[in-house]
């Protein structure tokens, strides 16, 4: 059996990916959406770990949220997103500051 | 030995995969990358013993999430070459800040002893899509009708911010088909031989 803190590390790496992910696509706002997919990725991977780990099925349930919430946060970030671009012709997000309501 | 062998396999791909994601020139090829992180991902929830959540995650993410993203990086016309200046100039400072941060958890987990935790799951009888549904609708039942009220709310907000009216789009108008009636609709005329009509 594989020892736990291994999924952990794999999850600690995956988390830590998608904030450089977030730092270094700072302009691209698909790329960002996609990195904070990854971070839930690797939240998810954390809570099963220790679901396993302590043999309590609540972090399984509660990973059910996690993916609601996540494809939540994607149908709504894309919907904003198709928005945006139609009204702007550009999805550069440096420039959303400049709406200004 | 197996399961240690297809952990490092699975990992190493899970993570190289993630990489690609977030590094990678082509955004439709970062959101293919992302499906390959997920089901690889769905590979380690299966070595852990969570059958259920690894289909839900194949379902879940790469049925849907994952062909959204596709979807909209391919019906958007932009420039992402432009989107990519500044790529290397963040680079150090994210990868410092990356580094540190991978650091200071690794080292937080790895030779921390975790204690023998009792593995319940593997030890029951029940598979583990049974024992989700034993307590997913008994113990857990409000957030699993939260979570049912998110999808509503997300759906509907999705909808309301897409949804666009255009003018001069013409439309079948039933109302005013089936409201027709043939008083309005012909005209009789009566057409003197050799003259026509002549409005």
């Amino acid at each position: 059996m594989i020892d736990h803190s291994h999924f952990l590390a794999v999850s600690a790496i995956m988390f830590t990916i998608g904030v450089f992910g977030i730092f270094i696509n700072r302009k691209n706002i698909i790329v960002i959406m996609m990195s904070v997919e990854l971070i839930l990725l690797a939240v998810n991977i954390n809570l099963v770990t220790f679901a396993s780990k302590w043999g309590d099925i609540t972090g399984e349930v509660f990973v059910l949220l996690t993916l609601t919430v996540a494809a939540a946060e994607a149908a709504v970030g894309l919907a904003i997103l198709v928005t945006y671009f139609r009204n702007r012709g550009s999805i550069s997000v440096e420039d959303v500051n400049l709406m200004k309501g | 030995m197996y399961a240690s062998i297809a952990f490092y396999i699975i990992a190493f791909i899970t993570l190289l995969s993630a990489f690609l994601v977030v590094s990678a020139r082509n955004p439709v090829h970062s959101v293919l990358f992302l499906i390959l992180t997920f089901f690889s991902s769905a590979g380690l929830f299966l070595l852990l013993g969570a059958e259920f959540l690894a289909m839900i995650l194949m379902v879940v993410y790469v049925g849907a999430v994952a062909v959204l993203f596709l979807f909209v990086v391919m019906m958007l016309d932009v420039d992402f070459a432009e989107l990519r200046q500044g790529f290397l100039s963040y680079l150090p400072l994210g990868g410092l800040i990356a580094l540190a941060l991978v650091a200071e958890i690794l080292v937080a987990i790895v030779g921390r002893e975790l204690g023998s935790g009792s593995s319940l799951i593997n030890q029951q009888d029940a598979a583990n899509t049974q024992l989700i549904g034993q307590v997913l609708y008994t113990d857990h039942v409000l957030l699993f009708q939260l979570s049912g009220l998110i999808l509503l709310a997300a759906m509907i907000g999705a909808i309301v911010l897409t949804l666009r009216h255009r003018d001069g789009v013409r439309r079948q108008n039933i109302a005013s088909q089936v409201g027709r009636r043939a008083e309005d609709a012909v005209e009789l005329k009566d057409v003197e031989p050799g003259r026509g009509i002549s409005r």
